[in-house]
């Protein structure tokens, strides 16, 4: 089985506030229409690995990277990189849902909106589109116009989700998308997750080692802000090749 | 006495005192309100909102003018301190936040706050009434907008700073630019808090007194000039309680009675908004 590439990070150093050094030298490659997720105890650099891929460390001052993610073989981490394009090429599920303050239909239509997109009948289209990708449409039909804070917690991450799918991205970074949510929420979410892969590339940061041996084809082991090992989740789950991997994934610490 | 027992009578001191000292402060409240609503309600009649004030010795005559007049102002006075007073507080707490700036200005602003209005008045005075030689309309709007500022730009502040930083990164995840995220997410996010600071500080200048003395003074006269002189209740009200004709007097608890029904109703919208959002 061949695979492409979707997004390649060589040698990627990145600092905080200029000087705490949260990764380390990180090489890794996502692959297409693949789920890969990033495990690793907390504060080992995984939700800051996921962040570069869409640029949302820029938003606070002196961050700093070095080294390179190509994607799609250009260099997002160079200076001309167009975060607004990017990030609507590359979209972002936060761990607590955050749909805006706004009616369901116009949080889908948001990012729509952010395109361009202002003919009632594409933007109706589309938010229905989307909410039926996100297995949300069933519930929220009759309410579109009801506040989105009328939704349940599970009900939320979804249209967030759908949100995030109305703009078309190729990549989905999902920032530990269900640690708020009840079991049969979560088992929603990771269902919706895999299923999407089919279209589009999908990145994973979990706390949760079930959660990523469920879903995931590939998954990276990070530890104090380096990138312990890289590989197919089944090989990662069943015989990793390092032994610090094992002693986490089997509970030994962490 | 037992250490029991000791405490037990502390406990009964300090509940009679608070208790105590709650009642002094309800009771002249409600005796001014009281006061106000009994005079003011007697003297209420349509033609103080309809006729201007005629000659002293003459019956009858209103306070069109000065309703007329405040209204000019205070409008004038909202559309001039409400959007410097929201924007400012955007920039401290979108632009400016964490910086030192935002801090400093933050100070400043609530150290305007409370800043007595007769010294806004005066200011005022010296840089928009005495080089122009003449009292205005637009300066009472202008001190009565200095006035409101602080309340607007230190209430937006806050309430923008309560908005989660994790909504403002959605929306940038979605990919929007800065000032999108903070008209289209932000801001209403915030919206019912920002109305009422908005409305708040509407209420605290519809009360002022001190600043349009040196800056609007007064006008018998039915005027909408806002280069000139011209009405407000307030000053109106000064002028009437102070003087000695029985009518006057009684125009002016009407007139007492409007304007604070008018501060409460404000004051009533802005908690009903906080109540209706947040509950």
């Amino acid at each position: 089985m061949t695979e492409t590439v979707e997004l390649d990070v060589k040698d990627l150093d990145f600092f905080y506030a200029g000087h705490i050094h949260a990764l380390k030298k990180i090489n890794l490659s996502i692959y297409k229409n693949a789920v890969t997720a990033l495990i690793g105890p907390s504060g080992c650099g995984k939700t800051t690995l996921l962040r570069c891929f869409n640029r949302m460390h820029d938003l606070y001052p002196k961050n700093r990277y070095e080294g390179q993610i190509l994607f799609q073989g250009n260099d997002i981490l160079s200076k001309d990189t167009d975060h607004i394009r990017l990030r609507s090429r590359i979209g972002m599920v936060f761990q607590k849902p955050t749909p805006f303050p706004m009616s369901i239909f116009d949080n889908i239509a948001y990012g729509l909106k952010l395109k361009g997109i202002k003919r009632r009948s594409e933007l109706s289209e589309k938010v229905e589109n989307a909410l039926h990708h996100a297995v949300l449409w069933d519930e929220v039909k009759d309410k579109l116009n009801a506040s989105a804070y009328d939704l349940s917690g599970g009900q939320q991450q979804r249209l967030v989700i759908a949100r995030a799918l109305a703009v078309d991205p190729e990549v989905l970074l999902f920032d530990e998308p269900t640690s708020a949510l009840d079991p049969i929420s979560t088992a929603k979410i990771e269902e919706l997750a895999v299923k999407l892969k089919t279209e589009i590339t999908i990145i994973i940061v979990t706390h949760n080692m079930q959660q990523a041996a469920r879903m995931s084809d590939w998954t990276g082991f990070l530890m104090l802000g380096e990138l312990v090992e890289f590989d197919r989740t089944d090989k990662i789950f069943t015989s990793p090749s390092k032994k610090l991997t094992e002693d986490y994934i089997t509970g030994r610490f962490g | 006495m037992t250490r029991e027992s000791i405490r037990k009578a502390e406990g009964i001191v300090a509940l009679t005192l608070s208790t105590l000292a709650a009642f002094v402060g309800l009771f002249w409240l409600v005796f001014i309100l009281g006061d106000v609503l009994v005079h003011g309600i007697k003297a209420l009649t349509p033609d103080l909102f309809l006729q201007d004030p005629v000659p002293v010795g003459v019956k009858g005559g209103g306070l069109r003018n000065a309703f007329i007049g405040q209204l000019l102002i205070t409008l004038f006075a909202t559309l001039m301190g409400v959007p410097v007073g929201v924007l400012g507080g955007t920039f401290l707490a979108e632009y400016a936040h964490g910086k030192r700036i935002a801090r400093m200005v933050s100070i400043l602003s609530d150290i305007m706050v409370s800043v007595p209005s007769i010294v806004i008045g005066t200011f005022i005075y010296a840089i928009l009434v005495k080089p122009l030689g003449h009292f205005s309309g637009w300066a009472g709007a202008v001190a009565l907008a200095i006035i409101m500022i602080p309340v607007v730009l230190r209430t937006t502040e806050d309430m923008l700073s309560l908005v989660p930083w994790t909504l403002r990164e959605a929306a940038f995840a979605l990919g929007a630019p800065y000032y999108k995220v903070i008209t289209q997410v932000v801001y209403r996010g915030a919206a019912t808090g920002i109305l009422t600071g908005i409305l708040l500080s509407i209420a605290r200048v519809a009360g002022e007194t001190a600043p349009l003395l040196f800056t609007s003074f007064n006008n018998s006269f039915f005027s909408t000039n806002m280069n000139g002189p011209i009405a407000s209740l307030t000053v109106s009200i000064f002028q009437y309680a102070m003087g000695p004709y029985d009518n006057w007097h009684a125009q002016a608890w009407a007139a007492s009675f409007t304007i604070t029904v008018f501060v409460l109703l404000l004051t009533i919208a802005g908690r009903l908004i906080i109540k209706w959002r947040y509950k």
